[in-house]
């Protein structure tokens, strides 16, 4: 991808500039502190700067949240997870203080170890050596099936693999 | 596609037409099942049983429709004895009998067992009920009754009443009836009503189906009666498995109101929910149907692990 360096502005000053690592941006107002669980911030090295922008105004979304992390470039389970619970987010990488990429997240067919099965008599849910397995059945409004049991979801925040 | 070396996981893992290929098949399999004729086409075959959860007439149906085609079978009955006790994962177990076998029946009490054990076998994998999950062979058995007696599925109306929603039995057979083109009647209380994923299936293959709690209307120019047991195993809640247990028993005198070639069907064990007058009339498809489990298993079998039946057809 062209680099894509764009100038500073008041509102981004507002929280640091990273110069190397991953912005989240477009998160629906309210999920971010939901994304750091994602991201897993405790486990970054120590001298990292985690910022995060809670309900800032945004043109397209009205209210949004941001979540700028240094030194960390998504998995794609995290990138999975993210999408799931914030739809709308954009994942920009960040080198050397510029825009490296920048997508919105996407959701692939079948999620790998990103949920644990909400049916607690699940095969999964009973210390078997498997990782779990989600289908997308349906993307408006979301809906994935257990490939074990063939359960069905709507609802992911809660069954999100810690 | 052949079904040799397949898995039966889900009534899903079946096109149409490998459906009524077994059904087909079955229908010549009868004298072979009814020990009038022999065939051994899986003579040196060996299939592996293995249940987590107490069953008869399945694993007996298995063991029957084995040893009626020349095969053997080595069976975990009782896993309190075997190193499941000891604590050994599922999939180490399904791991060491896909070393000794051909191929390997799991019933499991947990949902998704048989996919995982699909994934860890590298020997066919056909599942005999895994929790209130999928029983799909119950299904290609309930299918066979129904074929054998309107020798059509698309068109017939059925009635599934009693215990939808913990009842593995009837989530498979939606489904295949749905995909058949059978218009469904769901007769049910209501906490024990079809679960919303299986409801949302059927809607999205364009299956004809509605809902009617009183029986009488339900049956009412119907073709079947699918009668399920209310399973106080699947019941967290005693006093609600007292409550909606009672409520749904078959009452004889409705037979006078339905069409002469209706047919009630019943998984087995039945408890209460059939009274013994049902019996001895020309409605009851019961026993038919607890019999064609080994023809149809026969067919199954043998399609999995040799390709063929060995009888013309």
């Amino acid at each position: 991808m062209p680099s894509n360096v764009s100038a500073p502005t008041g509102k981004e000053l507002r929280i640091t500039p990273i110069r190397n690592g991953t912005v989240i941006d477009h998160i629906p107002s309210g999920l971010a502190l939901e994304v750091l669980k994602v991201l897993k911030v405790e486990n970054l090295d120590k001298d990292s700067t985690v910022s995060v922008a809670l309900h800032v105004r945004s043109q397209r979304m009205g209210w949004k949240d941001i979540v700028k992390v240094e030194h960390m470039e998504l998995s794609a389970q995290k990138s999975n997870a993210i999408a799931l619970i914030a739809p709308t987010a954009t994942i920009s990488i960040i080198r050397d203080f510029k825009v490296r990429e920048k997508h919105p997240v996407s959701l692939p067919d079948r999620l790998v170890g990103v949920l644990t099965c909400p049916n607690p008599n699940c095969i999964t849910n009973h210390g078997e050596p498997v990782e779990s397995e989600f289908e997308v059945v349906r993307r408006r409004p979301l809906a994935v099936r257990c490939a074990y049991c063939e359960r069905s979801m709507e609802e992911f925040l809660p069954h999100l693999a810690r | 596609m052949s079904l040799k070396g397949r898995d039966v996981i889900s009534i899903r893992d079946l096109s149409r037409s490998e459906i009524l290929e077994v059904l087909n098949a079955a229908r010549h399999l009868i004298p072979v099942a009814e020990g009038k004729k022999r065939v051994t086409t899986l003579e040196g075959k060996l299939l592996a049983l293995a249940f987590f959860e107490p069953s008869t007439r399945t694993r007996l149906s298995f063991e029957t429709a084995m040893q009626r085609m020349g095969g053997q079978t080595i069976t975990i009955a009782d896993p309190s004895v075997s190193s499941v006790a000891k604590g050994e994962s599922l999939s180490d177990t399904v791991r060491m009998l896909s070393c000794y076998a051909d191929a390997l029946v799991l019933r499991h009490p947990h949902e998704g067992a048989s996919r995982l054990a699909a994934q860890v076998s590298d020997k066919p994998v056909i599942n005999a009920g895994d929790g209130a999950g999928q029983h799909p062979t119950q299904t290609l058995l309930d299918l066979a009754t129904m074929l054998e007696r309107f020798d059509t599925l698309s068109g017939l109306k059925v009635v599934l009443m009693g215990d939808l929603r913990y009842g593995r039995t009837v989530h498979s057979l939606a489904h295949a009836l749905g995909s058949f083109g059978a218009e469904l009647v769901l007769s049910s209380p209501s906490s024990l009503r079809l679960p919303e994923e299986v409801r949302h299936d059927l809607d999205q293959m364009g299956a004809k189906v509605r809902e009617e709690e009183q029986l009488e209307r339900a049956i009412k120019d119907a073709d079947v009666l699918y009668v399920t047991r209310i399973q106080k195993e699947r019941f967290g809640d005693l006093a609600e498995y007292a409550r909606v247990s009672g409520s749904y028993r078959f009452d004889p005198a409705l037979l006078q109101k339905v069409k002469s070639t209706f047919i009630v069907m019943h998984p087995l064990p039945r408890v209460a929910e059939i009274p013994p007058e049902v019996d001895r009339t020309p409605h009851a498809a019961y026993f038919r149907q607890a019999f064609l489990a080994v023809p149809v298993r026969m067919a199954l079998l043998s399609l999995i692990l040799s390709g063929r039946t060995g009888v013309r057809g």
